[in-house]
This record gives C-alpha cells, structure tokens and sequence, in this order.
C-alpha cells in the first residue's frame, strides 16, 4: 500500500507541475476547450442528425478547427427524452453540446414528466432547415396532385397507411395536421427511422408517407416514387415542379430544425467559442454543399439570442399545434 | 455473365492498388482488436473511424470501413472463444461451444474452425452477392413488417432446442429477455415504457450487451471460481504450425454446416433490419437441429462455432446489399457506413450500381481480398490469443473483470449500464446455479424488440386481424418452417425419452 | 441454506418480480385496441404473466419434487464458495462505486492492486507492473485511439495535462 501510495503523490505531483506551466501559458488566450467535447446526438446511429454530427466531427477534424477532439455520443432514447434530461443534469458544463431535431421541441410537450425546458438550454447556431414533402408511389397513377390524393385517401378511410418515422415526430405531427386540415383519417405506422419508411413505401406496405427529401430523393430519380406537395413557404431548387402546400390553398408550413445547443448555464466565453467554431463550419463550402444535396435549406445563420428566440416562437407553436390536434392523435392511444 | 466478370475484374484490381490494398490491410487488424474487445464492435470501429476517412478517396475510405466491418466479425468470436464473453450480438452463439472448446483446451480448434468458417461464409455470400445482388433487392423490398415478424418467429423457432430440459425455467429465461427488451420507449405509440423510478438510464433500454456480458463476463468467471474452488490451473496448450494445418483440415467436419449457414446467413443480412445476429442464431439452431449428434452441441461440438460464424460474416456482407442498393442499412454498423457515404457525396440508391459502378464494383472486389487478408491474419495470430488461456487466473479475472466494466461503460457511455451490467452477472450466476438456462434471455433480448415492433406495425397495417400472417406467401412459409422446426426437436426429445426412460438428469452442484 | 430451500426462495422471489413487471407495465394501456392490436403496455404484460405461470409450475414441480432441485439437501453456497466468489463481487462492486468518487482509472489501480497482491500473491515487481500497465493501456486505447473518455470524476483536471500532450 505505502509504496503505491507513493507512486501516486510522485505521479500527483509531476502533473500539478506540468498543468501549472501549461496553465500559465493558457492564462490569456481565449477560451477553449480542455479535454474532448461531448457531441451529444438525440437520436440513434445512421439518422439525420447522427449524420450532420459525424460530418461536423469529421470537418473539425479535417480543419483543425478545435483543439480538443468532438466525440459523438448517440442517446436516443425516449424520443431524445434521455438526451435532454442528461443536458439538464450537465448544467453549467462547457463541455457538452447537442445536436437537436424537432423532439427538442415536442419530447418535453408530450412526455409531461420529463422536467426539462428546452428555453434554459444554452443557444450556439442553427446548422439548417430540414424540409418535408409527400410522397407516394410511382405506380399510384391517378394520384397526381394533392386533390387527387385527398380524394384517393377519403374513399378508402382506415384503410389507407401512411408510413412515419414514430409517434410524436415531425411527420406524425404533419400527418396529424393533414387529417384535420382535410377531415380524413388514415393508419398510421410508425418505423425506425426515415430509411426504412422509404423502402416500406417502395415496396408497397404503405401508402404514402412524409418524408424528408434525402430519404425519398434517390427513389424519386430512379422513377419509384414522386412527391406530390412540398411543405415550405416557397418551391425548393431541387423540386421546381412541385408545387407548395400555401399554393393550393392549404396552410401547412413546416421545418425541422438542426440547431446546436448547449447545456443551461453555459458560460459566456464558452458559448461564444462555440458559436465561432460553428459559424466557421456553416459557411464551408463542405457544408454548404452537404446542404444542397440533402435537400437542407442552409440560407440564414442563426445564432446566440436569435436562436433562443427562434426556439421560443418555435415551441408555443408546437405547443398549440399538439394542443390542436390532441396528444391522441399522434400517439395513437 | 460476361460483363458481371469485367466488372468484377477491375474492382478486384482496384482493391489491390497498393493505397488500397494497405486500407484493407490496415482496417482488418484494427477490426480484429476492436472486435475481439467486449462491448467494442463493429459499429464502434467504424464510428470512430469514421472522420479519418475524409483524408482518403471515397473508395479507399469504403473498403477501409468494410475492412474493419469484416475483421469485427472475426474479432468477435476470438472473445467469445477465449474469454466467454460474446463482444457482439453477432458472436452470442459462438460461445455456447467456443467456451467449453477453450475450457477443455481445444482452443485452437475452434479458432481455426471460426477463421475458416468465416472465410468459407464470407467468400460464399461475396460470391452470391455478385451474381444476384439486383434480384435479392428486388425480394428484399417484399419485406414487410408482417414478413419481418413471421421471420423472428421463425428465428426463435431455430433456437428451442437450446435450453435445459427443465421447460418452466427455460420458458421463464426467454420471458425475462423479451420483457427486459421492452423497456425504454415504445417506438409505436412514442411513450416511454417501464422507467423504473424515474430513472433516466432506462430511457435507452436494457442493450443486449449489458446483459450479454453481465451474465458471459461476470456470472461465467464466478461460476468458474465457484466450480475450481479458486484453483483455476492454467491451460497447457502447444501450439505450432503443424497443429493450425491440421486444424485445418478439419474442415471436412463442419463444411456442411457451414455452407448451409453461409447461404442461410447471406439471405438473411440482405433482409434490411434483420442483419447478422438473427442469421447467426438461427444458423446455430438449425446446425443443432440436423446434426447427428444434437446433444454434443453446448459442450464443445465444432460444428456450434462453425455455423454461427459462418453465417455472421455471410451476413455482414448480405447486409450491404440493402445499404448499396436501398439506401437502408441492415444494420447499425451499415448504418454508419451509409452516413459515412452520403458525407463523401455518394448517394446510395437504386441508381447508385449504374451510376458509380467503379465505386460498387471496388467495393465488391475489396470483400473478396479483405476476406482472404483477414483468413490469413486471423490464422497467424491464434498462437497468441491461445496464449491468452495461459494466464494465471489471479491475473486473467482481474483483466476480464475491468474489460466486462469498460465494455459495459463504452457502448451507451453510462455509469447506469455498469452498474445493471453487474446486477445481472451476479443474478445470473444464482439462477445458473439452481439449473436456469441464461442463453435463452440472451437471445430473446437481441431479437425481441424487432419482435414486438413488427407484430404491431403488421397490426396496425391489418387494423388488428391477426390473419396478416397467414395471408401473405412469405409470411406464411416463415410460419410453416417454424412450426416444423418446433416439431422435430420436440419429436426427437420424445422418441429419446422412449429410449433410455430410466436415465434421470443429474444435478448439478 | 440448501439447493432445495433456495430453489423453494428463488421461485417466490421471481414471481414477486414478475407481478413488479406486470404492475409497473400497467401503467400503459394492456388492451386490446380494437382496429389497431395490442396497446404498448400489452407486449410487456402478458409475458410478465407468463414468467408468472412459469414460477408457478416451478413451485408445483417443488411441491410435487419433480425438479433434482427440489429433491437435493447440499448446500446452496458452501462457506468457501461465499468467500471465493464475494470476493470477486466484493471488488468489483467496491470498483464500481469508487469510479463515481475518483473515477476509473485510480479505481482501477485500487481493483488491480488487491486482486493480483492480495488475492494473486504475486511478486510486488509484477503486481505493481500491471497496476500501472492496465490503466495506461486501457487510457491509450479509449482515450486516444478509440476516442470515449472514460468517467473521471474529480479527478479529471489531473487529466488536462494529459490532454495537451495528446492533442497537441
């Protein structure tokens, strides 16, 4: 016992040694990070927002843009639930940050006990809008606009399945908005993850789905499916043919958000490192062009109190929208 | 035909670029160490190296991932050989004979036979995939979630036969696992399920690691304590290049087993959401099922690490079919390797085969070579994971203990999972002791939540008429197999009881 | 306490557990929705009512002495059972709760250091080779080749330093 003990005060000492010199030369530089930064992904591997992380990761890397590693850490659990109960629990830690979609919104407005208010969080930069068109088969013929399509859905009711990505996310919510706006009711599936509601779609166990344009844009090339009306207030680039839901008449507008944000209580110098390193990355041209492909609308940098504010407009519409269309409706229960 | 081959032939040059060519090399050894790592598998491998594909071309990039994607795959069954403890999902039922093999000191030959078997699955299923990837993508979308559940029970079908003779604990352990798989969130109503005590650790569910290497690490090492008394002798093994050749050659043993698990392995990685652990399982189940000698299987029989093997690697290409020609990984590893391509700027799809053929047909072509890269590096290395069992047991505990805690720690990151992670090696052994068979929870852990989903996916989509199974063609035939495969081994037991009804099961302790 | 007590304990226990599962997955709907299958408690529920049944049948086959179990007076754990496998789970219960006070690594140097001095017996020259050795190794491989930081607790500024040298 003596001797490791010794050994320990010997190994003490000679780090205090070294962090005091090293400490001494970082005196009056900015803040930076002081070991790997947490990259916390509220959803699982291979998603969305799993990809933007490891891109990010990959460009801080590349570009030699931080001192200290970013490591993406996926907690996906309970609808992002378990990510954001862990951000709150990591409160004024400099060493966290996440990477948000809508459940950043809607998991605290379902699940009631969660305890987690998302407007404490500590707002970095919005990366990008992901945007939702509706899709269905190639093979539906006599499906070719959205008044088709109600009139299709109507005359088989219950019967007709509309994929998703599960209940509470942004495409059940969007479903849920399309049942009221229309006055119909569908079944709706839920299944892990964009990916596999595309290839449900394309080998017909469902009937259409909200999808976003990255997991439905190859089979729309390949001439498997096609996008009846996209869901943003003006006609993409990559889709000039389709026309927007506000055209026909139908209030539906919708985005997803994929913002940065760190833990409450953040520091100060911190936040403002982070809103740099972002910035930096968000105007690269790896990004920009990431963006294009991606379907993501990447043309406002948002950042800091913008982004707090943003959020905030954001949640009292979530808030009225779940209220609107009922819990129920997007649970199922 | 003709064309197939032309194609093949320069993604077969392709891989052996000398840039290329050293990726490979490169990214086999590391999924080797990352594999045989407990808790540490392929998708962590890939993961992490994932951003150090930016600095190479996307071609070298994707054959460095695969590479790394092949070699877990072997890794895999290295822990689960020398240590007991599975390192993934995928390799769980390479223990149930690698373990007693190692014990009674024929390590060397299960790892050989994991090797070769893995190489014969691996090449087989690359070769399939040459000649019929568009098809089976073609199949692979008749998949439904009804299709999906219909193979599951097909799955548990496989596996009956491998509890104890004791039919209310081994009914018992299979409940455990499929309700231990519930908890977390219900993905189809989007509600949290079972937080015990608010707890948010339970919000991402029990992982099957946790309780794979809670009750293989943990539980295995306290039996084997309790069953030496402490005085664990340290195996003697002599190992030289005569007795790997002859191992070798042992082949023949197992080569039936192994191309059925191959084949088998193959179509059901192509199946996306399936993958490589299924096919594994149900590869064992049906090599126990049509053996000779089904009672050999779980203390040592050749053919029990052969077949799982083989068709884990047979899978894991199979599961790449999906990823390159859909879009959707077949499992979480190809799942990283997809965002690893869309982030290169290639878009997997139906369009990916015509449009980057270079990119697909060098890929192909790396399978080919990293296969035979890994065979030899995998033979090469055996003498010193045999070595391994040599340790003295005061310090070979010791290090299995810390690998079960880093290895619990690392997939979710939680201090929550170490701590269930003991809970359950502890209860593990206390069951083990009073003759409750642990492997079916296992099992039922891995596959129950692809269980319970497509059931009530398949439920939804009928608007509740359970007949969805039985209308659809595939479903049905999974269904019809399944019932078959619960009837022989239950017709087997019968008759064997009829013979020898005096001789009663002993207990045990 | 013998095999056939602790077969007779085992049994009671784990239908208690189970009636826990089946109460804690009560919270949710246990129905059948009509139009739409199960409700999301029902999966866990009636499995847990299974695991139930199965106790039950254990406890008959006790009653009747079906199960070699049931029939077998040895004792469940000898004395030197308890001492050789509680210590192993002693030490790594005690690894455990000391990596939430002074994280991983110096835990692992306490853990390593009991098991192969006092339980091993080896020489302090190899005792204290590993002691070090296993966490640098296990520091190099998660820390800097595989990138999870292991947990560190109030320990971690001793790392920073670590970190420069690593990074820079």
């Amino acid at each position: 016992m003596n001797v490791f003990k010794l050994k320990r005060i010997a190994i003490t000492a000679i780090v205090a040694t070294v962090s005091l010199g090293m400490f001494a030369g970082a005196a009056q530089a900015e803040w930076s990070p002081k070991k790997p930064v947490e990259f916390i992904i509220m959803a699982g591997t291979g998603g969305g927002a799993d990809q933007i992380a490891r891109l990010l990761q990959g460009l801080i890397e590349k570009k030699d843009l931080s001192p200290r590693p970013f490591i993406p850490i996926n907690k996906p659990g309970g609808s992002g639930g378990e990510a954001l109960r862990y951000l709150k629990d990591k409160a004024g830690d400099d060493h966290v940050v996440l990477v948000t979609l809508n459940s950043f919104y809607t998991t605290p407005i379902i699940q009631k006990g969660l305890g987690v208010d998302p407007k404490t969080f500590t707002p970095i930069g919005r990366m990008a809008l992901d945007t939702f068109l509706l899709w269905v088969h190639d093979d539906m013929k006599d499906i070719t606009s959205l008044d088709s399509y109600v009139k299709a859905v109507k005359s088989k009711g219950k019967s007709w399945k509309v994929g998703g990505t599960g209940s509470g996310q942004e495409d059940s919510i969007l479903t849920a908005m399309m049942e009221k706006e229309f006055g119909y009711e569908v079944t709706y599936i839920p299944f892990p993850g964009g990916g596999t509601v595309a290839k449900n779609l394309i080998g017909k166990h469902i009937d259409s789905t909200v999808n976003n344009p990255a997991e439905q844009n190859e089979f729309y090339r390949a001439g498997k499916s096609k996008p009846l009306v996209q869901f943003t207030g003006e006609r993409m680039a990559a889709y000039p043919d389709v026309p927007t839901a506000k055209e026909l008449g139908v209030d539906i507008e919708y985005y997803m958000q994929r913002s940065i944000n760190g833990p409450p209580g953040m520091s100060k110098e911190a936040q403002e490192w982070y809103i740099n390193l972002f910035k930096t990355l968000y105007e690269s041209e790896e990004w920009q062009k990431f963006c294009v492909e991606d379907g993501l609308d990447c043309t406002e940098w948002v950042a800091g109190d913008d982004l707090a504010e943003f959020h905030s407009t954001a949640i009292k519409a979530h808030e009225e929208l779940i209220e609107s269309v009922g819990a129920a409706a997007i649970t199922g229960e | 035909m003709g064309e197939i081959l032309g194609l093949l032939g320069a993604g077969l040059l392709q891989a052996l670029e000398p840039l290329n060519f050293s990726m490979i090399v490169l990214g086999v050894i590391l999924g080797l160490l990352v594999g045989a790592l407990p808790g540490l598998g392929s998708v962590n491998g890939v993961a992490i190296l994932l951003p150090i594909t930016f600095l190479v071309p996307p071609t070298a990039a994707i054959m460095f991932l695969a590479a790394i994607y092949y070699g877990a795959m072997y890794g895999g069954a290295i822990s689960s050989i020398t240590l007991g403890i599975p390192g993934a999902s995928t390799a769980v039922a390479t223990v149930f004979d690698g373990r007693p093999l190692a014990v009674s000191g024929k390590a060397d030959k299960a790892l050989t036979a994991a090797a070769v078997a893995s190489f014969i699955g691996g090449t087989i299923s690359v070769i399939l995939f040459t000649l019929f990837a568009p098809p089976l993508a073609e199949f692979a979308l008749k998949f439904g979630p009804a299709e999906e559940f219909s193979l599951m029970v097909l799955a548990f079908a496989t596996f009956i036969g491998l509890g104890g003779d004791d039919i209310p604990k081994t009914i018992f352990s299979i409940l455990i696992g499929l309700v231990l798989a519930a908890i977390g969130l219900d993905i189809i109503s989007g509600q949290p399920r079972m937080i015990f005590g608010d707890i948010s650790g339970f919000m991402h569910g029990i992982n099957f690691l946790v309780l794979a290497i809670g009750i293989y690490g943990i539980g295995e090492m306290l039996w084997t304590l309790e069953q030496t008394k402490g005085q664990v002798t340290a195996h003697n093994v002599k190992l030289s290049l005569k007795e790997i050749i002859k191992d070798i050659k042992d082949v023949k043993e197992y080569i039936g087993t192994t191309t059925l698990g191959s084949v088998l392995g193959y179509f059901v990685g192509t199946l996306p959401a399936a993958g490589a652990t299924p096919a594994s399982l149900m590869s064992y189940g049906l090599a126990k099922t049509f053996s000779k000698e089904p009672e050999t299987f779980g203390t040592g029989n050749v053919s029990g690490v052969a077949a799982p093997e083989a068709a884990n690697n047979a899978a894991s290409t199979g599961s790449m079919l999906p990823m390159i020609t859909l879009g959707i990984p077949g499992s979480p590893t190809t799942a990283i390797l997809l965002g690893g391509m869309i982030i290169w700027g290639l878009r997997p799809g139906p369009l990916l085969f015509t449009e980057h053929p270079d990119f697909v047909w060098g890929l192909i072509g790396s399978l080919y070579v990293a296969n035979l890269v890994t065979l030899v590096i995998n033979l090469l290395f055996i003498p010193l994971f045999v070595k391994i069992l040599t340790l003295p047991f005061t310090i070979l505990a010791p290090t299995i203990y810390i690998l079960c805690v880093v290895g619990g720690y690392a997939p979710t990151q939680t201090m929550h999972d170490v701590w269930l992670m003991f809970l359950f090696g502890v209860v593990g052994y206390l069951l083990r002791k009073l003759d409750y068979p642990v492997a079916p929870a296992v099992l039922a852990i891995v596959l129950g939540p692809l269980a319970e989903r497509s059931m009530r996916q398949s439920l939804i989509s009928s608007q509740g008429d359970p007949l969805i199974f039985f209308e659809r063609p595939i479903s049905l035939t999974c269904i019809l197999i399944a019932v078959a495969l619960i009837l022989v081994p239950v017709y087997q037991k019968y008759k064997r009881r009829k013979n020898a009804n005096k001789s009663e099961p002993e207990a045990e302790s | 306490m013998t095999v056939k007590t602790a077969e007779l304990v085992m049994a009671i226990v784990l239908a208690l557990c189970s009636i826990g599962l089946m109460i804690k997955s009560a919270e949710l709907n246990i129905t059948w929705i009509e139009g739409r299958g199960p409700g999301s408690g029902a999966w866990p529920f009636w499995l847990s009512a299974g695991m139930l049944l199965c106790c039950l049948l254990t406890l008959y086959r006790w009653i009747r002495r079906i199960t070699p179990e049931s029939r077998n007076t040895d004792l469940y754990m000898t004395r030197e059972t308890v001492v050789i496998v509680g210590t192993s789970a002693g030490a790594i219960l005690f690894l455990l709760a000391a990596t939430h006070l002074i994280g991983l690594y110096f835990s692992l140097m306490l853990f390593l250091l009991f098991y192969i001095k006092y339980v091993g017996r080896h020489s302090w020259a190899l005792t204290m080779a590993l002691t070090i050795g296993i966490p640098v190794f296990i520091f190099c491989l998660f820390e800097w080749a595989l990138k999870i930081p292991l947990p560190k607790s109030i320990t971690e500024p001793l790392f920073y330093p670590i970190y420069d040298l690593m990074y820079s």
